[in-house]
């Protein structure tokens, strides 16, 4: 069984609270917030003015650039302002407000139940039509999905690998929508793989998932050119570089993007927003998110709108437990620490996990006692208790020698550390700041 | 809601300590350690329980007073180090010459250099060299393995196989070969030596099972041991094996006495004094497993474990400098 080579961690699964909970639709707001930041790019702007009326699927922002999306309304009703609000870490978010009236679609989008197996479009209309719908890398990371389907001049596409993995503990929403949904996913394998002009797709499945491995070899056995890949369990495997290490065992150079290999890599949840959009007309308005903790009432997986308040969602799974010590947007190791759920739900999180108090504290760090399991850990080969000690020491230069850079921010190294010392909190901050070095020297030069 | 914590992410953990692996690194010394009660009795409780009550008693007293730091005696390094130093002693060793000892390991060994994962050298080598050098004579005595039944005061001493060994090899004699034990006694510990030396099969087995526990990986163990294997191999080859010795029971013996299986098992795989990348632990390995055979060939001691531990515990840090294989290097 295969796995990627360097490094990995093995933390608990906990996935036994939301897993095999059928995907549930949280009910419309009153009130909605749709932020004009969901992706990795350039905000995007506005098309609509205070006052108007839209419907459902209707364009609301256009991409600010290449690298951008656009945003589109999830509900019927009117745009009472555009304006900035604060998010759940305390940075300004612009974003639409309207209020929510009645359930209005336009009037291509399909809303039938019906897969639509059929497709006979030229790669460039996928491409045009994933572009229109604004479909963003719903694994977390948000990169517009259709850059990856242009791969630039010299570079060629010659595997698809569909990251079905889920590495992070706690979140089940993929692995549901790998159960509930496989068929519509293997057609929007397909789709891509027709945009891609490629033959040949490989599913990685961790097989802590089973049933949807067999799900999947089942579907797959119909579709020529797709493979199921069942892979050993290890974090982060679920991250593109060590996916593509697992599944066809070409690393990534330093630096570089996926197609340097050959590969491009999409999340389930991505594919499938690919198919609605591709096969159905639907842009992407919603997504399956994950709602869970021990304390948690009923944790689940649910579908959401964009823009609708957490709040919402949350009073679905049983309201806030009452020892909650830290509600966390995303997986536990690599989420973000959330100090309110008055934000609303987006394309970036695609889980909410609520810790006790009792696991939300770090512990009292102690000396480093060199013990190297920090470099064993690593999934890039670096070495994060000299990368740690350069960014306190301030030494930048060194640490870009070190390959700083090339830290993906898995957080193995803290994960693993005896002392628990705070390796990634000190080579994020010289990340940063090795970062910025290296952009004033870039734009230095290009004078 | 009550006010919620915003720390950084990970927000999970492994759950392993410095605590854990110390005591996992006692807990696979603890065989050894029972065989060795059986060997040499009174000496063995003795000694052990006087190293470790020393090493935590000074490292109290430092961080106290000198250091006036927050005291963590309860990580157990200090423990793991007593015992160590306990092991590398010959179980007859006067009360005080250990505590003499105790406080070389903790001061020049561990302390002086700012304490827990600060020192260079390791610091029951420290201590167990320092002895050596201090007290030759009570250092080179070894008693008879006579279990309870032997006197700790008066133990009846005599000369460990390495001594015999090495002159079997320097000059040719084969005439002591009668006094070698065999290779089942070299195995299970039957032999003079140092308190937690003799038993290879229980030092194997702890090794063995740090490794499978993962609390040290097989990169420093195998190269030392298999370096010295070769060595050995290659002392045969030239003929320099007396009469009546074959080249597989040199390999044998080189690998089973002395401190061979203590060091490359737990003293040379110390965290803080070994390197941090899996080449750099291989190299360390080599380099320890040739010196200490030079030492054993040709040096004036039979026995050149500590002090090939500790020269290349001064390379460390040159050897740190080698890099692990970063994700999507090309091999050259």
């Amino acid at each position: 069984m295969n796995t990627f080579r360097i490094g990995g961690v093995h933390p608990h699964d906990n996935k036994q609270y939301s897993a095999h909970q059928p995907i549930t639709e949280c009910p419309l707001p009153e009130k909605a917030i749709i932020p004009l930041v969901q992706h990795i790019g350039a905000p995007s702007q506005p098309v609509v003015e205070k006052g108007q009326k839209v419907k459902v699927g209707e364009l609301l922002a256009k991409a600010g650039g290449f690298v951008g999306a656009n945003i589109h309304s999830p509900y019927s009703g009117t745009i009472t302002k555009i304006d900035t609000t604060i998010d759940a870490w305390g940075m300004k978010m612009p974003a639409i407000f309207m209020d929510v009236e009645g359930d209005e679609w336009l009037p291509e989008i399909d809303r039938t139940p019906d897969v639509i197996r059929e497709c006979r479009l030229e790669p460039k209309e996928i491409i045009d039509k994933v572009t229109a719908a604004g479909i963003v890398g719903l694994g977390g990371a948000c990169f517009p999905t259709q850059v990856k389907l242009m791969p630039p001049p010299g570079k060629k596409a010659e595997v698809l690998i569909v990251n079905g993995v889920e590495c992070e503990p706690y979140l089940t929403c993929d692995h549901q929508l790998m159960l509930e949904h496989g068929e519509e996913l293997m057609i929007g394998i397909q789709i891509l793989m027709r945009a891609l002009g490629i033959e040949h797709a490989i599913i990685g499945i961790e097989k802590n998932k089973p049933d949807a491995i067999a799900r999947m070899k089942e579907l797959a056995q119909k579709s020529l050119g797709v493979e199921v890949k069942p892979l050993k369990l290890k974090y982060p495997q679920g991250g593109e570089k060590q996916l593509i290490d697992a599944c066809i065992g070409r690393q990534v150079p330093s630096g570089a993007l996926p197609i340097e290999v050959g590969a491009v890599v999409d999340n389930v949840a991505t594919i499938y927003a690919v198919y609605e959009a591709v096969q159905k007309n639907k842009p992407l308005i919603s997504r399956v998110m994950t709602v869970t903790g021990a304390s948690v009432a009923r944790p689940g997986n649910y579908s959401v709108r964009f823009g609708t308040p957490l709040t919402q969602v949350v009073d679905l799974a049983g309201g806030v437990p009452e020892d909650t010590g830290k509600i966390i947007g995303g997986g536990p190791m690599m989420g973000r620490a959330m100090n309110n759920i008055d934000m609303p739900t987006n394309k970036r999180v695609s889980g909410l996990l609520f810790l006790r108090e009792s696991e939300s504290r770090r512990v009292e760090p102690e000396n480093c006692i060199r013990c190297a399991k920090c470099v064993t850990a690593c999934p890039m080969g670096l070495e994060p208790y000299l990368l740690s000690k350069q960014a306190q020491m301030q030494m930048w230069d060194e640490m870009e020698q070190h390959d700083v850079m090339d830290c993906i921010d898995c957080g193995c190294c803290l994960f693993t550390c005896p002392s628990h010392r705070p390796l990634l909190d000190y080579i994020r901050m010289g990340k940063a700041t090795v970062g910025g070095i290296i952009r004033a020297r870039q734009a230095a030069q290009k004078k | 809601m009550k006010n919620l914590i915003v720390s950084p992410a990970p927000h999970a953990h492994s759950g392993d300590t410095v605590r854990k692996n110390m005591l996992l690194v006692i807990l696979a010394l603890l065989p050894a350690y029972v065989v060795s009660v059986v060997e040499f009795g009174w000496g063995a409780l003795i000694t052990a329980a006087i190293s470790v009550a020393a090493c935590m008693l000074f490292e109290w007293l430092i961080t106290r007073f000198m250091l006036k730091e927050p005291v963590h005696l309860d990580d157990c390094s200090a423990i793991l180090t007593g015992l160590l130093l306990a092991f590398n002693l010959p179980s007859n060793l006067p009360w005080w010459i250990v505590i003499i000892g105790a406080l070389a390991a903790m001061t020049l060994g561990k302390m002086a250099f700012g304490g827990l994962g600060q020192n260079l050298f390791n610091p029951a080598l420290v201590g167990r060299v320092f002895l050596l050098i201090s007290f030759p004579v009570q250092m080179t005595t070894w008693p008879r393995p006579l279990g309870f039944a032997g006197s700790y005061v008066d133990a009846e001493t005599g000369a460990t196989p390495l001594y015999y060994l090495k002159h079997m090899v320097k000059t040719g004699d084969n005439s002591v070969l009668g006094e070698l034990p065999d290779l089942t006694q070299s195995l299970l510990g039957a032999m003079g030596g140092s308190l937690g030396e003799v038993c290879a099969l229980a030092l194997i087995i702890g090794g063995l099972f740090l490794i499978c526990t993962r609390v040290i990986t097989w990169h420093i163990p195998v190269s030392i041991l298999v370096t010295a294997a070769l060595f050995a191999v290659c002392t045969g080859l030239c003929g320099a094996l007396p009469e009546g010795m074959s080249t597989g029971q040199y390999v044998l013996y080189t690998l089973l006495t002395g401190g061979m299986m203590l060091g490359a098992f737990f003293m040379a795989t110390d965290y803080v004094t070994s390197p941090m990348t899996a080449w750099g632990k291989i190299c360390f390995g080599v380099g320890i497993g040739l010196i200490v055979m030079v030492i054993r060939t040709w040096g004036a001691y039979p026995e050149g474990m500590s002090f090939a531990i500790l020269i290349m515990n001064a390379c460390v840090p040159l050897l740190n400098r080698i890099r692990p294989r970063r994700f999507g290097e090309k091999k050259k």
